[in-house]
């Protein structure tokens, strides 16, 4: 059913049409840039063996969101402390400035780690600068020097601290590199001062690239680095291990005869980091949050790198066989094998919950690669996409989508609170993939939920234990039988007949 | 809840007979003695006066205490740990003739938010009665209002009047322009109003000209000319001002007509109109001040064929 399902186009189109009309002319004009429904996919473009994309859902992108719509969006410290740096388990991350971003960013988003809390790791814990009006009135690096040496103190076994900037930093002009450099040199450790001030940029994705770029000016070739390379090493760039998704995709890799090098940045060390340009292939997970790294590493040391995904049996498949190829014969030999060890568990799955799932539609409205990555791991359980979009996506996000989704999807890029409730509620799918913000007013909508951003306190969903995790998790959610009971009101026929609103 | 109602109650009743002033101009231009003088005669007309000086040089103040203020309201509130640990009477000193003087102070030069901590003293000010029981208050700020905070005076519920300190330089005749550009701004929301210019003397060609055209063409006046004088600075370099240290010279009546022209001046301030580059530009050329660009060159043509001539 999946393999050739095609969205109502023409009713999406006519819905975009309807969100819009309640917009301000000039404003929906701006919105209408960011919604469409995906067409047929141009036959030229698509070079000889590349994968063809099945169709086109460009949209405007990574634009500034419109005060009060109610964005999903983060911010530039959101996007380094929270997603990229953060989950570096040995250093120390300060949320340098006032109090509030450290503190509603505290335990991070269930990057699960081996180490122990407050002595070699540090991820749940929260440091901050703690800004007082003082501190703004006259500057800040007085204190950071303090917080450093109090960090030295307390916990001597980090091995690195990171400084992510707040807004105020940037708006007084501390001069945090400064103090990086001093305190470095003083305490015989990497300290790497982070801009990412949150007014930067249009969402956290500008806070990605920030961090990406401070590993290459802050940690890169900065140490002298023993590594015995093996033919086989590769990294893993853009997996956070939400729920243990690292662990569950580092097996199948190991089972292939691959040397992980490093995780970046779930379950990491600084070494990882360090070590990392000496690997011989970068496999990208997150695209959008660590391109740019990948990017550098390749240019600079002519380390290849290439997507993956590993949501769902189709997807891991294909994934394992791109990844093997890369490294010859016997290799490939290897996925095979690996393949072939799982056929039955990936079976036994779908049998248990293709027939509970077949055929139930989903809409999704999550960040970074999930939009597009864990769509064929529906399809794969019969289920059907109906729409999907990015909080924070770029063009080259969208082009990439054109490669999952099905001719007349909807796409909504930077959804409003107002836009994505429109949307769900017309559309009505069997199951709505988002964030906490969005679980609730979904089901009060009588819609199942998951929450898609930290696998709703579940997971992994990564290789195929994710995937066994996944399928489950996605049947609970939608045959839960509380949804039998919703009777809304006007269905309630027996019931006491509402009273008249007062004159 | 009820105390701060009783304060800003008791604010509303001083604020009606409260008069704040504000003196801004370029940088050097002499804002700080020509306020400092101003008000050391006004306080000869029997007013009580308080000066805020707003600038991290906590230079506005000196004349008046005799020594530069030491205990500023931001280097105290870091010592004491926030603003909040602050009592009044540790920032607020009294000088020549009971003028109360407080000093905002900052951080050093190129670290920090120095416009952050103007906001944060005057709020402490306001919020601590410091303006009960006074006539004046008087705000000295930092040559260029280079962001919010050094406009936080002429905003709402504070200075209502701005006297803008400038002479016949052009630069300073732009920092003027601009200034107003500044008051305009707020005077819509805030009812500042331009009280007017005060030029003190640089003795650049047709300087008195000047002044009054640039007063006329911003819809306000020129308040007073202050003649330069060099008993200013033998009062400066022993740190008082010439009311004080030669209160019977002529430029000491000189301060206490602009006094008693700003005290006579409540009211009387106007919106002020201030006009585009090109205009004031078309002002310097009218007064000969500028010269045009083809002049330049005509000079500059005249200049080189005599050297060439020199040469052969």
């Amino acid at each position: 059913m999946s393999a050739d399902h095609e969205n109502d186009g023409v009713f999406n189109e006519k819905l975009i049409e309807e969100v819009l009309s309640a917009y301000p002319d000039k404003f929906a004009k701006r919105r209408r840039k960011h919604l469409s429904v995906a067409t047929a996919a141009s036959d030229d473009g698509a070079a000889e063996g590349d994968d063809k994309a099945l169709t086109e859902c460009s949209v405007k992108s990574n634009i500034k969101s419109i005060p009060g719509v109610m964005t999903v969006r983060g911010c530039a410290y959101a996007g380094s402390k929270g997603v990229v740096w953060g989950p570096v388990k040995d250093m120390v991350h300060i949320s340098h400035g006032p109090v509030g971003c450290g503190q509603y960013s505290w335990s991070q988003r269930r990057n699960y780690y081996v180490g122990t809390t407050g002595i070699d790791s540090f991820v749940t814990m929260q440091f901050t600068s703690d800004f007082q009006e003082k501190d703004i009135v006259f500057g800040g690096d007085k204190k950071l020097d303090k917080v450093i040496d109090e960090i030295e103190t307390l916990f001597p076994l980090n091995h690195g601290i990171t400084i992510q900037s707040e807004c105020p930093i940037g708006l007084i002009g501390d001069d945090i590199e400064a103090v990086a450099r001093k305190k470095a040199a003083a305490i015989k450790k990497t300290i790497v001062p982070v801009r990412c001030e949150g007014f930067r940029g249009v969402s956290q994705s500008l806070g990605h690239h920030i961090a990406n770029d401070a590993i290459r000016d802050w940690v890169f070739d900065k140490k002298e680095i023993e590594f015995e390379a093996t033919p086989y090493d590769v990294n893993v760039i853009g997996d956070y291990n939400i729920g243990g998704d690292a662990w569950a995709s580092r097996v199948l890799l190991e089972e292939l005869g691959l040397r992980v090098v490093g995780n970046w940045s779930g379950d990491a060390t600084l070494a990882e980091i360090e070590h990392a340009p000496k690997a011989k292939l970068n496999l990208v997970h997150c695209y959008r949050s660590m391109n740019y790294i990948c990017r550098h590493m390749e240019e600079k040391y002519g380390v290849q790198w290439m997507e993956y995904n590993f949501f769902g049996p189709s997807q891991i498949e294909g994934s394992l066989r791109k990844i093997a190829k890369f490294f010859g014969p016997e290799i490939e030999e290897k996925a095979e094998a690996v393949i072939a060890k799982y056929r039955p568990l990936v079976d036994a799955v779908v049998a248990k919950y293709k027939p509970r799932l077949e055929g139930k539609s989903v809409m999704l409205y999550v960040g970074g690669l999930r939009p597009r990555h864990v769509i064929t791991a529906y399809e794969d359980l019969g289920m059907v996409i109906a729409g999907t979009g990015y909080e924070f996506g770029h063009n080259d996000d969208y082009q990439r989508t054109g490669h999952y989704v099905k001719k007349g999807t909807l796409i909504y890029d930077d959804a409003s609170g107002y836009e994505l409730e429109k949307f769900i509620e017309k559309v009505r799918p069997d199951l709505v993939g988002s964030g906490v913000k969005e679980k609730y007013p979904v089901q009060k909508m009588g819609i199942p939920f998951r929450q898609m951003h930290s696998w709703d306190y579940s997971g992994p969903y990564h290789g195929y234990d994710g995937f066994a995790i996944f399928a489950r998790d996605m049947d609970l959610a939608i045959n839960n039988p509380v949804w039998g009971l919703f009777d809304p009101p006007w269905k309630q026929k027996d019931k006491m007949p509402l009273l008249e609103a007062a004159e | 809840m009820s105390a701060s109602t009783m304060k800003s109650a008791t604010k509303g009743k001083t604020m009606a007979a409260l008069r704040q002033i504000a003196f801004y101009g370029k940088g050097g231009i002499g804002k700080s003695t020509t306020s400092q003088n101003t008000l050391a005669a006004l306080v000869d007309l029997g007013q009580k006066i308080l000066i805020v000086g707003c600038d991290p040089k906590a230079d506005s103040t000196r004349l008046i205490l005799h020594a530069k203020a030491q205990d500023t309201v931001l280097s105290l509130a870091a010592e004491a740990g926030s603003v909040e640990d602050l009592e009044i009477g540790d920032v607020l000193k009294t000088g020549y003739k009971g003028i109360k003087c407080v000093e905002s102070g900052g951080p050093e030069p190129g670290v920090g938010c120095a416009g952050r901590g103007v906001i944060t003293s005057i709020n402490f000010l306001e919020e601590n009665g410091a303006y009960d029981d006074v006539d004046y208050v008087s705000y000295d700020v930092l040559g260029d209002v280079v962001c919010g905070g050094f406009a936080m005076p002429i905003r709402e519920n504070k200075a209502q009047e701005i006297y803008i300190v400038m002479s016949g330089e052009m630069m300073a005749l732009y920092a003027a322009n601009n200034i107003a550009k500044g008051i305009l701004k707020y005077a819509h929301s805030g009812g500042v109003r331009l009280g007017g210019l005060i030029c003190n003397e640089r003795q650049t060609d047709k300087e008195l000209e000047l002044a009054e055209a640039l007063a006329a063409k911003l819809s306000s006046k020129l308040m007073h000319f202050v003649p330069r004088d060099n008993i200013v600075q033998h009062a400066e370099l022993r740190r008082q001002t010439v009311i004080e240290y030669a209160p019977d010279s002529k430029q000491a009546d000189e301060y206490r007509q602009l006094a008693s022209k700003i005290h006579n001046n409540s009211g009387k301030g106007t919106i002020p109109t201030p006009i585009t580059m090109e205009e004031l530009e078309q002002m310097l050329l009218d007064f000969g001040i500028m010269k045009t660009e083809e002049q330049q060159l005509a000079e500059l043509a005249a200049k080189e064929a005599k050297r060439v001539a020199a040469l052969a």
